[in-house]
């Protein structure tokens, strides 16, 4: 019982950490149709942010709000200057679907390579702000610790916040409906553009958070060439198609879902298929419900 | 209709899609508190002449002036704050979206609240006042009880009234309406007719309505399309007993 507890809330950490990097993928999906790869290099380059931010102003949680608008800027900045004339130039054609998802593969690169001329390649420390050291119950020590439930509360906070905002804000109605049919939107007076440029700012910021709660869940070393943030790309990739890849509930589910099967997964069946069950998991989703837990069958309507 | 009277002139309008000629030479005015009918056979285009002023498709020539100055062509999202709102064919709501959160996103030119103070939800009045609005408008097309159902779930004619009342929450000047009455039945329509009647003392309404009672009763003046040109236009009577028109709904052996 103990170790199911145990398994448990460490799926469900990790599960909170995928849950934002799907929904930053979601939110750019819904305001473009464009399925952003280089959100690990926008993620990496905000966490980054935080590394530095840390060097002037000794506090986690600054370093995490600069984050985040760093992370907001930079993302606004690749809608406008880059995925905007993108979409308007390759509008037919063979390479229409295909010519953005591209130019997301390169754009992570070119992160990639400008964040290693900035900071090298060794790696650097964001120590943790709060205890990585487990609670205990009784004379059991849980796995689950302080900075584990840190990260459970600020994702949680995230959540309640953007459902706010899509929810119960003019702007919100703005996002949803763009999503919907931007046409329509438009003929409502909606400036698409503007609402476009928001989804993905949205998108930067909720990536940086991912981000810098990853570094924080490890033992808070990281480097530009590090493996965890292109596993945390396609975790949360696979959390969003499990979720329907529209829907920001479905999101934030199928990043719980992937975390707490994989965890169980690692403890119960064999630790060395870390890689493989998220796999395994995206393909089942894709050939029994490729809709989606919470997707609709037709795709968007409107 | 003298020139200084006109809302709305487009002057010239060519529109061609690939090899085929849409639109030729086309020159419509809307006058003030006027309302004006756009009827012709199908693929006249009437709907081509819409999507122009909305924004949706673009000219290869031609112009529009409102309110007596040049406009260019507008782009879509900034008919609203012309004072421009168009239904469109069929019901064209968002479905996943409640009835006032559809009409709502009609109103969003008066929302006075920043970008960011809007993400944040600070300013919880100026959405009070949306909502103010979007209630006020639902209540003019008899469907204020509908306010919290998903737009999906309506029936077609509550859709139909629903989507007049997204185009009159943003209290335009013109409103466009594209076949109003299309799927509607004998109640709604005679319904419709008092709706677009009371509108006319308010603002200018130009309809493409394929429902001959509907334009003939509404109408002050009708244009009639064919083959993408003007062959007639002016009162109902003279539209009515134009021998062109005649010959181009009913062929040539109607002559």
């Amino acid at each position: 019982m103990f170790q199911f507890i145990n398994t448990l809330l460490i799926g469900i950490t990790s599960g909170a950490i995928y849950a934002l990097m799907a929904l930053s993928i979601v939110l750019v999906w819904r305001s473009t149709r464009v399925i952003n790869f280089a959100q690990a290099g926008q993620a990496l380059t905000s966490t980054f942010i935080g590394f530095q931010t840390l060097h002037y102003i000794n506090s986690f949680w600054v370093a995490l709000l600069v984050a985040m608008i760093g992370g907001a800027l930079i993302s606004a900045l690749i809608e406008v200057t880059l995925m905007r004339v993108l979409l308007k130039h390759s509008s037919s054609g063979a390479i229409a679907g295909v010519a953005p998802i591209i130019a997301t593969l390169g754009l992570l690169e070119v992160l990639q390579g400008t964040i290693t001329l900035i900071w090298g390649g060794a790696d650097v420390l964001i120590a943790p702000p709060l205890s990585n050291v487990g609670f205990t119950i009784g004379t059991n020590t849980l796995v689950f610790s302080p900075m584990k439930l840190a990260i459970i509360i600020i994702v949680l906070a995230l959540l309640a916040l953007l459902s706010l905002i899509f929810q119960k804000t003019s702007i919100g109605l703005s996002l949803r409906a763009a999503a919907y049919s931007p046409e329509l939107a438009r003929l409502a007076g909606v400036r698409v553009d503007a609402v476009r440029t928001l989804g993905w700012a949205l998108s930067g910021a909720t990536g940086a958070v991912a981000g810098l709660l990853l570094v924080s869940n490890g033992n808070g070393s990281f480097s530009t060439a590090s493996m965890e943030f292109s596993l945390l790309l396609i975790s949360g990739f696979i959390a969003a198609v499990i979720g329907g890849l529209e829907s920001v509930l479905g999101a934030v589910l199928g990043g719980l879902a992937l975390g707490i099967i994989t965890s169980f997964v690692l403890m119960y069946v064999s630790d060395s298929l870390f890689f493989i069950a998220p796999f395994v998991i995206l393909l089942l989703v894709l050939f029994i419900r490729p809709q989606g837990i919470l997707g609709k069958k037709g795709g968007r309507r409107a | 209709m003298s020139t200084n009277t006109n809302l709305l002139e487009a002057k010239d309008v060519n529109v061609a899609f690939g090899g085929l000629r849409a639109l030729s030479k086309v020159n419509l005015a809307v006058g003030r508190n006027e309302v004006v009918g756009l009827i012709g056979p199908n693929g006249a285009g009437k709907t081509t002449m819409f999507n122009t002023i909305c924004g949706i498709v673009t000219p290869d020539s031609g112009s529009l002036s409102f309110e007596n100055q040049p406009i260019g062509w507008p782009a879509t999202d900034e008919l609203a704050n012309l004072g421009i709102a168009r239904t469109l064919q069929g019901v064209g709501l968002f479905p996943e979206l409640t009835v006032i959160e559809n009409v709502m996103m009609g109103a969003q030119k008066f929302a006075r609240t920043g970008l960011f103070r809007a993400s944040f939800g600070i300013n919880g009045r100026d959405e009070k006042a949306l909502k103010d609005r979007a209630h006020y408008a639902l209540e003019r097309v008899y469907s204020a009880s509908l306010s919290n159902s998903h737009a999906g779930s309506l029936s077609y004619p509550d859709s139909k009234r629903v989507a007049i009342a997204r185009a009159l929450v943003s209290h335009p000047k013109l409103l466009l309406l594209d076949e109003p009455a299309g799927g509607l039945g004998a109640q709604d329509i005679e319904w419709l007719n008092r709706l677009i009647s009371d509108l006319s003392g308010e603002m200018s309404v130009l309809i493409v309505e394929h429902h001959m009672d509907v334009v003939m009763s509404v109408c002050d003046r009708i244009y009639v399309l064919n083959f993408g040109e003007v062959i007639s236009s002016g009162t109902p009577d003279f539209v009515r007993n134009d021998p062109a028109v005649i010959t181009a709904y009913l062929g040539a052996d109607a002559q």
